[in-house]
């Protein structure tokens, strides 16, 4: 799916990124805790959070990922807006809860995608 | 290519900032045309040293290195040092107070994930004196 069905799928509200949503993503993983999202996550393109703070930029970044869904209707701060745009990172909110935006997305075809080595 | 060389001090009293260093590694590395695979390795374990410094150490200095079909990374801090090192090496061992934790980071997974990512790695630490910590991560052609 394109990062626009995310965001239709998620009924969320974008945040910066308009450009880039007609990019396709294969899969995503969930987590509040980023450290794991390191340790565990292999060529996942979305990451969803209810954590909100710009390491979650960071740790997307470093990842190659191409898009962040703050779950529970969590909102970044201008910085972190800033940063994501300056990483070409796609930026959207739903007031969705982690569990819920998890599983419309893999309903609707996204995919958890390989563990790391 | 093999003497290229960046330098960068990490600052230890804002958490907001921790990651800048790792952030321009990896787009000089990009810039370079290296392997996809080798820069996001690099990326992470230089990442979770860099996030390492500014949660126990204070911030530091971190240098990056193009050095002989690999590339070299030495994080050096003056912080407390590693009371037990093969400790700290164990997957959910962990020092970080629990503001840390609150912020996505303490689950012990830093040098774990440090040592997984690199093809080899080192650590110099001694209660009081500080740490450095030493990666090579191989890229044949450099």
């Amino acid at each position: 799916m394109t990062m626009a069905d995310v965001k239709r799928v998620l009924n969320a509200r974008l945040i910066c990124g308009e450009e880039l949503l007609e990019k396709e993503v294969h899969s995503a993983c969930g987590s509040d805790m980023m450290s794991d999202v390191l340790a565990y996550v292999k060529d996942q393109s979305v990451l969803l959070s209810g954590l909100v703070n710009p390491q979650v930029i960071r740790t997307a970044q470093m990842m190659d990922m191409v898009c962040i869904v703050f779950v529970r209707g969590k909102e970044p701060d201008p910085m972190m807006i800033s940063l994501a745009e300056s990483c070409g990172i796609v930026l959207m909110t739903t007031e969705h809860r982690m569990f819920t935006a998890c599983g419309l997305l893999y309903e609707n075809g996204l995919r958890g995608g390989g563990m790391p080595k | 290519m093999s003497d290229m060389a960046f330098c960068y001090i990490v600052p230890g009293d804002d958490f907001t900032r921790a990651g800048e260093a790792s952030a321009d590694v990896k787009s000089r590395l990009k810039m370079l045309g290296l392997p996809t695979d080798v820069i996001r390795r690099v990326s992470i374990a230089m990442y979770e040293g860099e996030i390492n410094m500014v949660i126990h150490a204070g911030g530091g200095e971190a240098e990056v290195r193009l050095d002989n079909g690999a590339i070299y990374m030495e994080l050096r801090d003056r912080g407390p040092g590693i009371q037990d090192l093969s400790l700290a090496m164990k997957e959910g061992y962990s020092t970080a107070p629990e503001n840390i934790r609150s912020l996505g980071f303490g689950a012990g997974m830093g040098l774990p994930n440090m040592k997984k990512y690199t093809d080899r790695m080192e650590i110099e630490s001694a209660p009081g004196e500080g740490t450095t910590v030493k990666m090579w991560v191989n890229c044949p052609g450099i």
